[in-house]
C-alpha cells in the first residue's frame, strides 16, 4: 500500500475551504517562500523539531541518541542538527514534548481512518477533507490513492496546492478534486523566481488549463509586505485572475509572523525580513482593487 | 435594541449599589414564632409564618421602575432564612469582610442576629436538625469532601413555573384549593386531616400574596399623590392599577403578566430560599399570547415590550443568591441564583416553539449585559436557523450566553424518566443544565459526588490520605489487583458504598423538609399538590427526582486511564512505582510525571482507549444511583454538572495518577481535565456524545473560542453547524465562553478596566473579576479553540 509522509492532520479546520473540514498536511515543497508559515512542511524528509522550553534536563535523550549527537553543558541540553540522522529515539523518551519529530509515514488507511472521524461533522456542515502542505502535489502516488480514497467514501475533496508540478501528475488526480485552492503569489516571473526559488510559468499554466477544465478553484493569494502588495502586483494578479473561467473567488493571506518561532525550533534560519503586517486597511484596500476586475474577493 | 434612559437609570442604580445583608425577614420571623404562631398543624404555621411576612415586609418601589417587588426591603438587599441555617456573628463577619462576593452588615443588623435572632434560632435551624440526625459515616465522608449536601442551607430547589398563573389568578387557585377541601372524605380517608391542613396552607398563602399585591398598590398610589411629574405620576397610577389585578385575577396584558410572574417570583423566594430561586421557564412562550394581542390592538409596541422585559432583568439582576455560612461559600462564590430562562424550544403539542419573543429576550440579553438572569437557547431540530443564528451572535458577543441545550434529547431524557410526551416537551431546563418538567416536577439536587476522591480512597485502602481516617471500605491492597477489572470493581464497591452513604442521609433530610418546614406557597403552583392535598416537600409534585451530580468525570477517566493504559496494557509502570510518586505530589519524579501528562491517552481527543474507560466511569455511577428510590414516592436520577465545587473538591484531594497536582482543580462538567483536549473541538464533542446522555437528567459542556474564531458569518455559520453536529450526537448542552487568555490574564492584572468582563464558569456566567484566583487561573487553562 503506498504510504505518505505527513506532518499533522488537523481537525476542525475551518479556513481551509466549506464547512468543517479535517487538514491533511502533506511534506515536502518544491518551493522555498520566503514566507512559509509552514517551514515544517519544506523538506521530505523527517525532522527533528526542539522545544527547549519544555525540557526538564531529565537527560533520557543524551542516553538514547546512538550517534552523539545530545550532549549536557551545564545542566543544558544540547543538540547537534549535524550529527542528527532524525531518527526519533530520543524522542520517544522525551515525555516532556520538548523534541518532536515532524514527519510521520502513513498509509492510506492510517489516514482514511482519522479523516474518518469527523464523517459526522463534514455531513451536518457540508464539509470534508483538504490535502495541504507542503506541496501535496510531491507525493503524487500516494495523494491519488488517498483522494480516490476519499471519494470512495463520499468525502468532499479540497487540494491546497502552489500548483507547481508537471501537468500528467495534476491531471492523475484532477478527477477526484472538488475544489482547488490554487496558490498564486506574483504574476511578475523574475520576482517570483527570487522569492521562492522557481519560476511562475507552470503554476500559471496548470492554473489556466484547470480552470478552461471547468474545475472548481478558489485562489488564494498571500499578501507578503513589501513583495506582492504593491498596485502593479495586485493588477497584474487582478487581470490574469479575471481571465480564468472557473473561478470561484479569491482568498486574500495576509501575512502573519507565527511561523517564524517554527524556524527557531527546526534550527532553520528566517530569509523573510522582519516587516511590518498589513493592516486592515490595506487589506480592504487591495480587496476593492481586486474586485474592480470582477472578482470575488474574500480575505480571512 | 437599546436601553432607553429609564433602563439605563436603573440599570447603573442596581449595579451601584452594594448588596446587604437585610435582617427584616429573619426578625418578622422570630417575632411571628415567639409571640404569635399559634397551635396548629406545621402547613398551616408556615402559611401563617408566609402571610406575617407578606403582610408587613417592606414596600419597595423605586424611581423609574415599572415592574415592583423586592424580596428585601430595597434592591440588593439579601434577606436571611434562620429556619434553614442560622448565621452566626462570625458568618457575618466573614460576609462583610470577604473580598469576592461580600454582603455588607450593618452594626445594626449584626445587633439584631445577636440579640435577637441568634438567641431564638440558633441550634434549632434545618442545618442544626440535619447535622444532628447524619450518622458518623456521613460526617466522615461530607468532612472529607466525597460529597456535598445542598439542604443544610438552601430548601429544595429547582421549581420552574409553567404556564398556569398566565391564565388564573390567586383567586382561581383559591376556587380550586376550595373544591378540593370540600371533596375530602374526611370519613374514609385516613390522610383526609393531612390533606385539609395542606390546603388550607395553600389558601392562606395565596391570600397572603393577593395582600402583598395590594399593599404595592397602595404605595404606588400614595407616591402618585405626591408626583409631582405628570408621566411619572401617570406610570404610578398604572402600577397601581397592575398590582390591582394580579396576582388576585389573570393578567389582561403583557405588562400585567410580567408583574404576576414576579410577585409569584418573590413569594416563592420568601416562603424559603429554594436553590436556583424560582424560574419562569418557557418566558418567551407564555408571554407570547399577550405580546401578540397588544401589538395587534395597538396597547402595545415592541419597544415597550422590551423595556418590560428589561425592568424585569434588572430584579432578576436586584437579587443576590442568599448569603452562605460555614464552608459553602468556599463551594460557590457567586452572586447568581441561578434563574434560568428557556427560550425556543418546542411547544407541548411538538412543534417549534420559537416566537418573535424569543427574538426580543435575546436582544434584551445582548443590550442588558447582566449576569442574571441566565438564558438559554433551546434549540430542537425544528429550530429555525436563524433563531439560532441570532443565539450564536449573542454568544459573540463574549458574554457567554445564552448557553444552548438539546431539546430533542432534553424530551428523551424525560419520557426515559416516566414523564408523559406532553409534560416531557412542556419541560426544559433550570439551573445550570438540570432536566425538569415545568410546574410539575420537584426536581432535587442534593449534592455533588467526588468521583476522583472515591478512586483515591479505593487506592488507599479505604483510607483519606489526606486525613488518615478510615472513610471508605478496605478493598485491598491496590499493588494486588491482577487486572484493571479488579481495581475498577474495587471502585465500584467503593462507590456504591458513599452513594448509600449518602442516600441514607438524603432519606433523612427529605422527611425533615416534608415534616418540619413544608412549602406551601411553592406547593399551590406545582400540578398536582392541589389535587392530591400534599405538600412539594412530601411527594405532591406529578413527578419527583433527586440527584446526586456526579464531579469529576474527566479527571476521574484520565486517572483510571493512566493506570490501566501502564501499568495493565503496556506494563511499563508498576503500582509500586505510581502510588507513592502520586503520593508525593511528583516531587522528584518529573519524568513520570511527564510520561502521565504527555504519554497517555486522555478524555477529549477522540481516543478510543480513553474514551471507553469515560463510558465506564459513567456506567459506573449510573448503575450507583439510578432507579433508586426516594421517600417522597420519587426517583434517583444522575446528572454531570459542577457549577463551582470543581474547585473545592480539588482542593481536598491529593495528586491524581493523570498526573494532576494535589489540590488543583478538577475537570468541570463533562469537560476534558484543563488543557488535555489538544485535538480541537470535534474531537471534544465526540468524546463527549459517547456517553448515553439520553440517561441522565443533564450534563455540562464548556468550551472555550477565540473571538477570532467567530467573526465573520462564515467563522459564525461553521460554529452553529459544530453545535447542531453536537446535538445530532445526542449532547446534551454545551456552553462557551468567546475570549482570549490574554483577555483573561489583563482582566486579573487590571480588575478595574475589566468590571465588566463576564465569562461563563459553569451552566452560568459570573463578573470574572468576581471570582477568586483559582477560579480565574482555571477559565484561563481551559483550552482556548482556534480555528486551524
Amino acid at each position: 500500500m503506498t504510504t505518505g509522509i505527513i506532518f499533522d492532520i488537523k481537525r476542525f479546520s475551518i479556513h481551509d475551504g466549506p464547512g468543517i473540514r479535517t487538514t491533511v498536511f502533506l511534506k515536502g515543497c518544491p518551493l522555498g517562500c520566503w514566507w512559509c508559515h509552514n517551514p515544517e512542511g519544506q523538506a521530505p524528509q523527517r525532522e527533528l523539531i526542539l522545544r527547549p522550553n519544555r525540557c526538564i534536563a531529565c537527560g533520557a535523550c543524551v542516553e538514547a541518541c546512538d550517534r552523539g549527537a545530545i550532549t549536557v553543558e551545564q545542566g543544558t541540553i544540547r543538540t547537534n542538527r549535524e550529527q542528527c540522522a532524525a531518527c526519533g529515539a530520543c524522542v520517544e523518551v522525551c515525555y516532556a514534548e520538548a523534541r518532536e519529530l515532524v514527519g510521520r509515514e502513513m498509509t492510506v488507511t492510517d489516514v482514511m481512518a482519522e479523516i474518518g472521524r469527523d464523517v459526522t461533522f463534514y455531513d451536518e456542515s457540508g464539509g470534508g477533507v483538504t490535502f495541504s502542505g507542503g506541496e501535496p502535489l510531491a507525493q503524487p502516488a500516494f495523494l491519488h490513492d488517498v483522494l480516490q480514497a476519499c471519494k470512495g467514501r463520499g468525502v468532499h475533496t479540497a487540494l491546497d496546492t502552489c500548483g507547481y508540478a508537471a501537468w500528467e501528475v495534476l491531471d492523475r488526480v484532477r478527477g477526484y478534486v472538488d475544489l482547488f485552492l490554487y496558490d498564486l503569489k506574483l504574476i511578475d516571473d523574475a520576482r517570483h523566481r527570487e522569492t521562492t526559488g522557481a519560476s511562475n510559468r507552470r503554476i500559471r499554466r496548470n492554473l489556466l488549463r484547470l480552470s478552461r477544465e471547468g474545475h472548481r478553484i478558489l485562489l488564494r493569494v498571500p499578501l507578503i509586505p513589501g513583495i506582492n502588495d504593491d498596485e502593479e502586483s495586485i493588477r497584474a494578479l487582478g487581470t490574469f485572475a479575471a481571465n480564468l473561467p472557473s473561478l470561484e473567488g479569491v482568498d486574500l493571506l495576509p501575512y502573519h509572523s507565527i511561523g517564524r518561532d517554527k524556524y527557531r525550533r527546526l534550527g532553520k534560519d528566517t530569509v523573510m525580513p522582519k516587516v511590518d503586517l498589513p493592516t486592515d486597511e490595506q487589506v480592504t484596500q487591495i480587496a476593492r482593487l481586486l474586485g474592480k476586475f470582477g472578482l470575488e474577493v474574500r480575505t480571512a | 435594541m437599546s436601553i432607553s434612559e429609564r433602563v439605563a437609570r436603573l440599570q447603573e442604580r442596581s449595579r451601584a449599589t452594594t448588596p446587604t445583608l437585610s435582617t427584616e425577614r429573619a426578625e418578622l420571623l422570630t417575632e411571628f414564632c415567639k409571640r404569635d404562631a399559634p397551635p396548629v398543624s406545621p402547613p398551616v404555621q408556615r402559611a401563617l409564618a408566609f402571610q406575617f411576612l407578606m403582610e408587613r415586609k417592606s414596600i419597595y418601589i423605586g424611581d423609574d421602575e415599572l415592574i415592583v417587588g423586592e424580596k428585601g426591603p430595597q434592591p440588593k438587599a439579601a434577606p436571611t432564612y434562620p429556619e434553614l441555617c442560622c448565621h452566626t456573628l462570625e458568618d457575618l463577619n466573614v460576609l462583610d469582610s470577604r473580598e469576592k462576593i461580600a454582603f455588607a452588615v450593618s452594626e445594626e443588623a449584626r445587633k439584631v442576629y445577636e440579640q435577637t435572632v441568634i438567641p431564638f434560632w440558633g441550634g434549632r435551624s434545618m442545618r442544626d436538625r440535619i447535622f444532628r440526625e447524619m450518622t458518623d459515616e456521613w460526617k466522615a465522608a461530607y468532612e472529607a469532601g466525597v460529597f456535598t449536601e445542598f439542604m443544610e442551607q438552601r430548601s429544595p430547589g429547582h421549581t420552574v413555573l409553567d404556564d398556569k398563573i398566565y391564565h388564573k389568578g390567586m383567586l382561581g387557585f383559591i376556587g380550586e384549593i376550595e373544591g378540593r377541601l370540600n371533596e375530602l372524605d374526611t370519613l374514609n380517608d385516613p390522610e383526609a386531616y393531612d390533606k385539609q391542613e395542606e390546603l388550607k396552607a395553600m389558601r392562606i398563602c395565596a391570600r397572603a400574596l393577593i395582600r402583598y399585591a395590594e399593599r404595592h398598590a397602595e404605595k404606588a398610589r400614595e407616591l402618585a399623590a405626591q408626583e409631582m411629574d405628570a408621566e411619572r405620576r401617570q406610570e404610578l397610577k398604572r402600577i397601581a392599577e397592575v398590582c390591582t389585578q394580579v396576582p388576585a385575577h389573570a393578567p389582561r396584558d403583557f405588562w400585567e403578566a410580567l408583574q404576576y410572574y414576579w410577585f409569584v417570583h418573590l413569594g416563592v423566594t420568601t416562603e424559603l430560599n429554594p436553590w436556583d430561586a424560582f424560574c419562569p421557564g418557557h418566558l418567551d412562550q407564555h408571554l407570547y399570547p399577550f405580546y401578540e394581542r397588544g401589538v395587534a390592538d395597538g396597547s402595545l409596541t415592541r419597544e415597550e415590550a422590551e423595556e418590560l422585559l428589561q425592568c424585569l432583568w434588572i430584579k432578576f439582576d436586584n437579587q443576590p443568591a442568599p448569603p452562605k455560612v460555614g464552608v459553602t461559600a468556599q463551594e460557590s462564590s457567586t452572586y447568581t441564583d441561578f434563574v434560568q430562562i428557556n427560550l425556543g424550544g418546542l411547544k407541548e403539542d411538538g412543534s417549534d416553539g420559537v416566537n418573535k419573543l424569543s427574538y426580543l429576550m435575546l436582544d434584551v440579553i445582548r443590550t442588558m449585559r447582566q449576569v442574571q438572569p441566565n438564558p438559554s437557547a433551546q434549540i430542537s431540530k425544528k429550530t429555525p436557523e436563524r433563531f439560532l443564528k441570532h443565539a450564536a451572535q449573542v454568544i459573540r458577543e463574549g458574554m457567554g450566553k445564552p448557553d444552548l441545550f438539546n431539546c430533542d434529547l432534553i424530551v428523551q431524557e424525560l419520557v426515559r424518566q416516566g414523564k408523559s410526551l406532553r409534560d416531557a416537551r412542556a419541560g426544559g431546563t433550570s439551573g445550570c443544565v438540570e432536566t425538569g418538567a415545568f410546574g410539575k416536577e420537584s426536581y432535587i439536587l442534593t449534592g455533588y459526588f467526588n468521583m476522583p476522591k472515591v478512586l483515591e480512597v479505593t487506592l488507599n485502602n479505604g483510607l483519606d490520605p489526606r486525613t488518615g481516617r478510615q472513610i471508605g471500605l478496605a478493598t485491598g491492597n491496590p499493588a494486588d489487583f491482577e487486572t484493571f477489572e479488579a481495581l475498577f470493581s474495587a471502585y465500584r464497591r467503593q462507590l456504591q458504598h458513599f452513594i448509600d452513604i449518602k442516600i441514607r442521609g438524603n432519606n433523612v433530610i427529605e422527611r425533615l423538609y416534608a415534616r418540619y418546614l413544608p412549602a406551601p406557597f411553592l406547593s399551590l403552583l406545582t400540578d398536582d399538590c392541589i389535587a392530591s392535598g400534599r405538600d412539594y416537600h412530601d411527594g405532591g409534585a406529578r413527578y419527583n427526582t433527586n440527584y446526586i451530580q456526579g464531579v469529576g468525570l474527566g479527571t476521574m477517566t484520565d486517572a483510571l486511564t493512566a493506570i490501566k493504559y501502564h501499568i495493565f496494557d503496556k506494563k511499563t509502570l508498576a503500582m509500586e512505582d505510581l502510588l507513592p510518586a502520586v503520593g508525593r505530589d511528583f516531587q522528584g519524579d518529573e519524568r513520570l510525571h511527564q510520561l502521565l501528562l504527555n504519554r497517555t491517552p486522555k478524555y477529549g481527543n477522540d481516543d478510543d482507549c480513553a474514551d471507553a474507560v469515560m463510558v465506564d466511569v459513567f456506567d459506573a455511577y449510573f448503575a450507583a444511583v439510578d432507579g433508586r428510590p426516594t421517600p417522597r414516592g420519587g426517583t434517583y436520577r444522575i446528572n454531570m454538572l459542577p457549577t463551582t465545587v470543581h474547585i473545592y473538591f480539588g482542593s481536598v484531594l491529593g495528586a491524581t495518577p493523570d498526573g494532576r497536582r494535589a489540590g488543583s482543580p478538577l475537570s468541570e462538567g463533562i469537560s476534558p481535565v484543563q488543557g488535555a483536549d489538544r485535538r480541537g473541538p470535534t474531537a471534544v464533542l465526540k468524546s463527549a456524545a459517547k456517553m448515553d446522555h439520553a440517561r441522565t437528567g443533564g450534563t455540562l459542556l464548556n468550551q472555550k473560542f477565540t473571538p477570532r474564531l467567530l467573526q465573520d458569518d462564515e467563522g459564525l455559520s461553521k460554529f452553529i453547524q459544530l453545535i447542531r453536529t453536537y446535538f445530532k450526537m445526542d449532547g446534551h448542552h454545551i456552553q462557551f465562553n468567546v475570549v482570549d487568555g490574554k483577555t483573561l490574564r489583563a482582566a486579573q492584572e487590571h480588575p478595574d478596566q475589566y468590571r465588566d468582563l463576564i465569562v461563563r464558569v459553569a451552566g452560568y456566567s459570573d463578573y470574572f473579576c468576581d471570582l477568586g484566583k483559582a477560579l480565574q487561573d482555571e477559565i484561563i487553562a481551559r483550552t482556548e479553540h482556534r480555528g486551524f
